[in-house]
């Protein structure tokens, strides 16, 4: 991990970064932001911890724990609203038998979550699979997909 | 100079004051809750909204520089109203036990309940419950009370560079705590205890020991060191329960750990009250004249068979500038020897 | 045989949802495969365009033979080779696959600037922005105008601010101009974060380099050494054609030392967004692009005097900007003439929602809603009855059917109680339940308050539980007053604009359709059907046919029955999540 502490730092210097950019960093590098890179770079740049930690959690893009295999993400803007997608994350939740209060299937295969407006509005609603935005979905095609994502997992 | 009116009267103040500064400055108050005069204005509780003339909104006077022929209003039906919704609404996320907080009788937020009349809540709701109690020697942390001020924050990092503790999440969830909420680990200097206008911050030797209206305070100087902080001493039945600073003095309020939470000795039990002198192996309480004429007996002979040069003194940071003045004087011109040293320079 | 043959495909966030890519990669194989490639090489182009509007009909895709164009709709890659053999080489388009009429009215009642080149420009390749005359505006800027000129020329068009507040540009650069600072910015708003709006996203994608060129000239303008362009996260697309024009730029010497070979250096830099909404607001803006948590801070001092890093910094929203280039080009005239008196020029909106055609739109200031919901949006899907239309997001409010004529301009719409904000226009049908659509949107502002004062970190926390305990049957009497009056505080006190307009669509609801909010408190029902809480589903024994497919899709084992006998729901057990409803082919279940 130090190594690429240290990648992220010297880039970190060279773009004049702020902790932002540094988080963003740090979780492409990782998938998440560990404690232990925040202690890092908190002895590093002589910024207090606190402050990574405050700025981390503002922000809905950061994520303070690994996150699962697959990401699927609903849009739950105004016009996938109102186009039933609170439907399409209920049955997300159902099918993939999430705990109350947690995004992540136990064996951190899935992670739903919600994400406020991707902008593609008149395709709603709208879910992104793994970075890939699908337009007018119904349940029926999204559980055909997490099925196709479970099975694909099985076979790895 | 800016010359303006608050509530009708001329008011002249240098530019670059702020409206709250104005406003105190001519005697006329203005709740707030969130505001300190050391510390970069914040604006967050909104208490100290006040109407200008010209602007069509309410706005907050202790971020709101004065501007010449300004015409301000700090009170009318209106502006206590929102003062009133917005009071009672941090009332609907506080735990509202004054009857068992340590902090009754001497809280801010207590005393604008009290002013408004606040009794029953029209907008109770959700409040921020938190199961996890942090675990440091001095200061008790009870976040369900903390309002959000940001007032320790900004303490912690202006005025004392430490930054160990931050505003996390947002919204309703936002939280002031350490990295990653582990328990506080700083100097414990206290500072953030000391402006908290709420129970949030406490210290912990302060639990059930006594409250505002049974204590006397008596002003004197901290003993820990030579700087010489002004503290005051918060005693009930003769018993030192706190200890704080008032912004007036030399030290600004502010305190090191030492002089805000180092004050059990005073009561202990353990401490010494009178000098002990050995006397066969075993310690035995003796008056000061004994114990003077002791040590003056035994340098004499020492100083007489081995010269002043054998003798050494040390002298502490805990003396005031006076005593170790004399301390040094006692050693070259009675005892007769420069060995003498202090241990704030070790 | 000699032809120009020109292939545009829709390659938008929604034109690759749909399958834009593949369907680019369908022609390059087949007119390969084909050899048109080979028999007319230079002659033929292909073009990844950005959004043209009609993103609900995506893929569309433009086949121009000779000057001739035809729009093609729902593209997929297998129909590609058809097209192809019947309209490339034999020269007679696939009918039953273009654009219908109605395709062609969308369009016919908008007036495009800032769009006018989106759908027809390649927006990775900034050749093809150069061959509409892009970067000319620059260039006349800084040859041959002073900075107060163009202001001048900008202040003349009446260009306002697009990203909510409209206030006029010309000033906002006036102000910023005059002030004397070693360094000063210009900000590039692109944090859309109106949950139903993607305008900027979409001009971004479609044309990144007129928003460039807009934010040249205004550094030009107000003196400006440095920009930043502050775009969500959530934009990928957005992100990576915009940096890919930002090195075009560079390489054509519109960014960089010596501009254009004057003394005038300027560049941009793209700062992303975290994900969170407060940042829309210029201050919580300038608190991010330094790093810091995103909470705004009292103004005065505004960021034209006291901005980023404290020097005076321009902050400007995405469309505004791409208005700029066209202005200078075309003169404040032309763009003053389109538009109301105090609304000057076009604004772009996305229409969404439960409207036939859902995309984005260009129409000029003024123009009456009705037209844009009926005649360019093509009416309500379903054939359902218009029942309001939200605009201005989370910070703005619904517009009823009574007041359809409205027209659509700053000043109108706040008449009634919204905003024209950034250019959300959400539309809603009788099956929408106006409470439900307030309770949406307290949910949106609550969990994006940065929590940094109290009316918006508890009061939108309360609005939003009186609306829950309202929308699940436990209204109170005096509710809606409570909510009034706790809505107006709240206005009044709150510390940013996220506060001061977070209890809009609580208001404008309440305004227009206060009886839905009583029928849920004192009759607890909805009349919309959709409070989940409110509803009551049972079975209607004479139209059941005992099929059994509701029984096998209820989650809770709600329902039971014999094969070929009339089915019951057990009320008690019952979650009311509506599966029964949508499973039933024979409408044998009742809702209410």
């Amino acid at each position: 991990m130090e190594k690429i502490l240290d990648k992220i730092y010297k880039n970190h210097k060279d773009n004049e970064g702020n902790i932002i950019s540094l988080l963003q960093d740090i979780q492409g590098e990782l998938g998440y932001i560990p404690e232990d890179a925040v202690v890092w770079f908190s002895k590093k740049l002589d910024i207090p911890a606190s402050r990574f930690f405050g700025i981390a959690t503002f922000y809905a893009q950061f994520h303070l724990q690994p996150r699962g295999k697959n990401v699927v993400t609903t849009c739950c803007g105004t016009a996938c609203h109102v186009k039933g997608s609170e439907k399409l994350l209920n049955g997300l939740v159902r099918e993939l038998g999430l705990p109350e209060g947690e995004n992540t299937t136990e064996d951190r295969r899935f992670t739903v979550e919600k994400v406020n407006c991707v902008g593609a509005c008149s395709i709603a609603p709208v879910v992104i699979v793994n970075n890939k935005v699908h337009g007018k979905m119904t349940a029926d095609k999204l559980m055909k997909e997490i099925k196709h994502l479970k099975e694909k997992e099985s076979e790895d | 100079m800016i010359d303006l009116s608050i509530n009708g009267l001329p008011v002249s103040v240098p530019e670059g004051t702020t409206i709250l500064d104005a406003a105190r400055f001519a005697d006329i108050p203005i709740p707030t809750l969130c505001h300190h005069p050391k510390l970069t204005p914040y604006g967050g509780c909104r208490l100290c909204i006040v109407d200008v003339k010209g602007i069509n909104r309410p706005v907050t006077s202790c971020t709101t520089p004065v501007a010449a022929g300004m015409e301000v209003t700090t009170t009318s039906p209106t502006i206590e109203k929102l003062r009133k919704t917005i009071l009672e609404l941090i009332l609907s996320d506080h735990p509202n036990d004054c009857m068992v907080c340590e902090k009754a009788g001497d809280c801010t937020l207590q005393e604008l309940a009290y002013f408004y009349g606040i009794r029953e809540n029209r907008l109770d709701g959700e409040r921020r419950v938190y199961a996890k109690k942090d675990d440091n020697p001095f200061i008790e942390r009870n976040m369900e009370k903390c309002i959000l001020c940001g007032k320790c924050v900004r303490i912690c990092d202006e005025v004392q560079g430490v930054g160990a503790i931050d505003i996390a999440y947002r919204g309703f969830n936002a939280k002031v705590c350490p990295p990653f909420e582990k328990n506080l680990d700083c100097e414990f200097c206290g500072q953030c205890v000391s402006v908290c206008p709420t129970g949030a911050l406490t210290g912990k030797a302060w639990g059930q020991r006594g409250r505002q209206k049974d204590i006397k305070e008596i002003e004197t100087i901290c003993p820990y060191c030579g700087c010489g902080c002004s503290i005051t001493l918060h005693v009930r039945r003769n018993e030192v329960i706190r200890v704080s600073s008032r912004e007036d003095t030399l030290n600004e309020g502010w305190l090191c750990p030492k002089g805000r939470f180092g004050y059990s000795f005073i009561n202990n039990a353990a401490r010494l009250k009178t000098p002990l002198i050995r006397e066969e192996g075993q310690l035995k309480e003796a008056t000061w004249d004994e114990a003077l004429d002791f040590i003056a007996d035994r340098l004499g002979k020492v100083k007489a068979k081995y010269g002043a040069d054998s003798i050494a003194g040390l002298s502490s940071a805990r003396c005031t500038n006076e005593e170790n003045y004399l301390f040094q004087k006692f050693m070259r011109a009675a005892v007769g020897t420069n060995n003498v040293d202090h241990c704030a320079r070790l | 045989m000699k032809t120009d043959l020109v292939v545009r495909v829709c390659m938008g966030t929604g034109g690759i949802a749909a399958g834009g890519a593949e369907v680019m990669d369908a022609f390059k194989k087949h007119l390969r495969s084909k050899g048109v490639t080979a028999r007319i090489e230079k002659n033929c182009t292909m073009h990844k365009v950005g959004c043209r509007g009609l993103c609900a009909r995506d893929v569309l895709v433009d086949i121009v033979v000779n000057d001739s164009k035809t729009t093609y709709q729902f593209i997929k890659p297998a129909m590609v080779e058809r097209i192809i053999d019947e309209h490339v080489i034999n020269g007679k388009p696939v009918e039953e696959w273009t654009v219908p009429e109605d395709y062609h009215l969308f369009h016919n009642k908008q007036v495009k600037v800032v769009l006018s080149d989106c759908g027809s420009v390649d927006p990775e390749d900034i050749e093809s922005y150069l061959n509409v005359k892009g970067y000319d505006a620059l260039k006349q800027v800084v040859t041959t105008m002073s900075p107060a000129e163009t202001i001048g020329v900008i202040r003349q068009s009446g260009l306002r601010g697009r990203g909510g507040a409209g206030f006029p540009t010309g000033t906002k650069w006036e102000i910023c101009s005059k002030e004397t600072s070693e360094h000063k910015y210009i900000i590039c708003n692109a944090d859309e974060g109106d949950p139903g709006a993607f305008m900027d996203r979409s001009v971004i994608e479609g044309n990144p380099h007129a928003v460039i060129e807009g934010m040249i000239i205004g550094a030009y303008s107000i003196g400006a050494d440095a920009g930043y362009v502050y775009i969500r996260a959530e934009y990928p697309l957005a992100v990576e054609r915009l940096k890919n024009a930002l090195k075009e730029a560079r390489k054509h010497k519109f960014l960089g030392k010596g501009i254009l070979g004057t003394n005038f250096n300027f560049d941009i830099k793209i700062k992303l967004g975290a994900g969170a909404f407060v940042c829309g607001e210029e201050t919580a803006l300038i608190a991010s692009i330094e790093g810091q948590r995103g909470m705004p801070r009292a103004k005065p001092p505004f960021p034209v005097y006291k901005g980023l890093w404290g020097k005076p910094t321009v902050i400007n929203n995405v469309e505004t900007l791409a208005n700029v280039p066209y202005i200078i080009r075309k003169g404040a005239e032309w763009y003053s003439s389109f538009g109301t008196e105090k609304s000057k020029g076009t604004k772009v909106f996305a229409l969404t929602g439960k409207i036939r055609n859902s995309g984005l739109i260009e129409v000029p200031m003024g123009i009456p809603l009705r037209e844009i919901i009926y005649d360019i949006g093509g009416g309500i899907e379903n054939d359902k009855a218009f029942k309001a239309v939200q605009t201005g997001g989370p910070s703005g409010g619904c517009i009823p059917s009574h007041l359809l004529d409205i027209k659509v301009d700053f000043e109108s719409l706040a008449s009634v109680g919204s905003i024209v904000g950034s250019g959300g226009m959400v539309v809603l049908d009788e099956g929408d339940c106006m409470v439900n659509i307030a309770k949406f949107f307290l949910q949106f502002t609550q969990s994006e308050s940065c929590g940094k004062c109290v009316p918006c970190r508890i009061g939108t926390k309360r609005l939003l539980e009186i609306l829950e305990r309202i929308t699940s049957g436990k209204g109170r009497e005096g509710d809606i007053e409570l909510l009034e009056d706790l809505a107006r505080d709240i206005k009044a006190t709150s510390l940013c604009g996220l506060g001061q307009t977070a209890p809009n669509p609580i208001l404008s609801t309440i305004r227009y359709f206060r009886d839905e909010y009583e029928a849920h408190i004192t009759k607890k029902k909805c009349p919309a059907g959709v409070c989940r809480d409110l509803l009551s589903y049972v079975i209607l024994a004479e139209i059941c046919k005992g099929c059994g497919a509701c029984k096998k899709v209820c989650p809770a084992g709600a329902i039971s029955g014999e094969k070929k006998q009339p089915h019951t729901i057990d009320a008690d057990i019952c979650v009311r999540c509506g599966a029964c409803f949508e499973a039933c082919k024979f409408r044998a279940i009742g809702k209410g």
